[in-house]
């Protein structure tokens, strides 16, 4: 592996991680049906850890960032995020949804709202802020993600590049403590990937603390503090990104990074 | 053989269309006379309606009479409709049998209801947020106009009748079941299974039974299940009915709306902390009963001409005043004249909610 590879220009970026928790991830078990997708996971994530989680298709990346935002639930170990073990209590997992953000691969903005609406939504009818306030949040994030000209559009007026940093800015109105990207940039056409990863990096540099289900080994380089391997339900193994690329451990890392790495070029 | 490699080298100008692609001699081509059989079938047309209109308009307007006492006095004067039989029994085709003294307050809830009606149909009109207050209050206010109260002589709904009994009970239906069948839609899918038995069981029973049926529970049986005195008005039974079986219908057609939409949108709402009531109302519904659009308005219009049924149970819905006018011997035998102008009736409110419904598909599009 070389760096023509990998194309990596910019330096990683420093980033301070704290000792607090934020995420703890004990002995975590799910299953669909009979199929045992996430097998004793164990994860302790802290605040302002950027971690890059990659894996072949079907290893259970999604599934694991959906548990931690009870999109999906486990059946055994606990999850607790900020302290609070997700369970079926409805209140208490609005109350950590609202702290934990989450951009999808196909976006998913609301078609039916503009920009604006789809960034204020949330912030007005969960946070109960004034739709002023609201607005001017939403404004602000979406300068950050550099569209705030298209703030009265809708989402089907806008590329797909355009509409992933709106997914972006409408997660962040709500300020939340933790971010999950589950492949942000899977489903777009390669010259619209750049402008989302830049917002990413440039979340990552404020201090966000993210996971993020990539295969952009590129950004993982640049941005990641922790890269995270999964295969068949497992973590295989985990490391900082200049270990991670330069000196996998296990045969099947090297076998995924391997191919990876060639058909990326 | 080799091509010749091509470039490029200036930017392509931008030129103005063709003159022959705009224009109505253009639509004519396209649409009327495109190809031989398209010519043939334009003209077939327009044979055909030269054989209907010029003899109906005939009979409808240039040989009518509109002012006459009885038929035969009709008969007298020229060979076209009898319109004269409409004119004479107008007042009780629109109000039926409610009193004359009182006819300016049913007037003056069918003027309000368009003022109430405007704000809750259309989105851009001035003051929009202080008259959906007077929409919310419009039911009691339509209450007391029509049937009494503050001061106002009581009308008993018996003598409701008319183009204003059909309007009664196609407005309370279509706003009550409206309602009610998205939130039987919604039952229908709910993770609680009691709820959800119970919706299923509620959609398929009212389906599987004939409106009719329904309407004669409404008159008869209701009155067995009712501790002995109560007299429940037949009307609000009628209307009861009614809303019911519009529901369920409604229900299976948002029921559609809400499948179509991806898991998606639910997953985005959830992960932004939204919970289950306003993920449904600001997100979900919204989508799901635009797609549903043709398919409520499909419904709504049914209850509309459904409640010409009502007949069979004896009320005086605009079908009930022709019947009896044509068994009154002055005007025996102007069936065709009689029914025309119900029909007419009928058309004008259908294609209205017809047209509105079209419009408001074009009004919600966002362009994806
Ligand atoms: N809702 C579901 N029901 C049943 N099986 C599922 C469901 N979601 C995912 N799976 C299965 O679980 C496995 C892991 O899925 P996923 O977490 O999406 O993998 P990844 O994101 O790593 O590609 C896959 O084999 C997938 O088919
Ligand atoms: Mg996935």
């Amino acid at each position: 592996m070389t760096d023509q590879d990998v194309p990596n220009t910019q330096e990683p970026i420093a980033g301070t991680v704290s000792d607090e928790v934020v995420i703890d991830i004990t002995s975590l078990n799910k299953w669909f049906g009979d199929f045992h997708v996430l097998k004793d996971i164990n994860l302790t994530v802290y605040r302002g850890e950027r971690i890059v989680i990659c894996g072949p298709s079907g290893s259970g990346k999604s599934t694991m960032i959906r548990c931690i935002n009870r999109l999906e639930k486990h059946q055994r170990g606990k999850v607790e995020v900020d302290g609070i073990e997700l369970t079926d209590n409805i209140k208490k997992m609005d109350q950590v949804r609202r702290e934990v953000g989450m951009v999808f691969q196909h976006f998913n903005l609301f078609p039916h709202l503009t920009v604006l609406e789809n960034c204020t939504l949330a912030p007005i009818w969960v946070r109960r802020m004034p739709r002023a306030e609201a607005e001017e949040t939403a404004m602000r994030y979406l300068d950050r993600v550099k569209i705030p000209e298209q703030a009265s559009k809708y989402p089907g007026q806008l590329s797909g590049g355009q509409q992933q940093r709106v997914a972006i800015a409408r997660s962040l109105c709500m300020e939340p403590r933790v971010m999950l990207f589950d492949e942000p940039t899977s489903a777009l056409d390669p010259e619209m990937i750049k402008e989302v990863l830049e917002v990413m990096v440039d979340l990552a540099e404020s201090g966000m603390t993210m996971l993020v289900v990539s295969h952009e080994m590129g950004f993982a380089r640049q941005v990641a503090n922790r890269i995270i391997f999964m295969d068949d339900g497992q973590i295989v193994e985990q490391a900082p990104p200049t270990e991670f690329f330069q000196n996998p451990k296990s045969d099947r890392t090297k076998l995924f990074l391997s191919q990876i790495l060639h058909s990326e070029t | 053989m080799e091509r010749p490699l091509h470039i490029v080298h200036e930017k392509a100008r931008t030129l103005p269309p063709p003159a022959m692609s705009v224009g109505l001699v253009r639509w004519l081509k396209d649409n009327l006379f495109s190809s031989a059989s398209n010519i043939f079938l334009t003209f077939v047309v327009i044979y055909l309606l030269w054989l209907i209109i010029p003899p109906f308009l005939e009979w409808a307007v240039f040989d009518a009479v509109w002012n006459a006492t009885s038929r035969a006095e009709c008969w007298d004067t020229a060979d076209g409709a009898c319109w004269a039989v409409v004119v004479t029994r107008f007042d009780q085709f629109v109000y039926g049998d409610y009193p004359k003294s009182e006819r300016w307050r049913a007037n003056l809830a069918f003027i309000l209801l368009f003022v109430a009606l405007a704000p809750v149909l259309f989105d851009r009109i001035p003051w929009r947020r202080y008259l959906v207050g007077f929409s919310i209050s419009y039911p009691v206010v339509a209450y007391i106009l029509l049937i009494g109260g503050l001061g106002l002589p009581e009308v008993e709904t018996a003598r409701f009748g008319g183009f204003l009994l059909t309007i009664v009970i196609g407005i309370t239906g279509i706003s009550a079941s409206l309602p009610l069948g998205i939130l039987l839609a919604l039952g229908r899918q709910s993770d609680l299974f009691i709820i959800r038995v119970l919706c299923v069981a509620f959609i398929e029973f009212i389906r599987g039974v004939p409106l009719i049926t329904l309407l004669f529970v409404a008159s008869t049986l209701l009155n067995y299940f009712m501790p002995p005195g109560t007299s429940f008005n037949l009307l609000v039974r009628v209307l009861i009915m009614v809303t019911l079986f519009s529901a369920a219908y409604l229900a299976e057609v948002i029921r559609g709306g809400l499948q179509a939409m991806p898991s998606g949108q639910y997953e985005a709402a959830k992960s932004l902390g939204l919970p289950y009531w306003k993920t449904m109302r600001l997100v979900i519904l919204p989508q799901a009963l635009k797609i549903s659009i043709p398919g409520i308005v499909n419904s709504f219009i049914a209850l509309y001409k459904d409640t010409t049924l009502v007949i069979i149970i004896g009320l005086l819905d605009p079908l009930g005043i022709g019947k009896a006018t044509l068994s009154d011997t002055t005007w025996q035998g102007l069936s065709t004249e009689v029914y025309i102008f119900v029909a007419i009736f009928f058309f004008l409110c259908c294609f209205g909610m017809s047209r509105y419904s079209a419009w408001l598909e074009r009004r919600l599009h966002t362009g994806h």
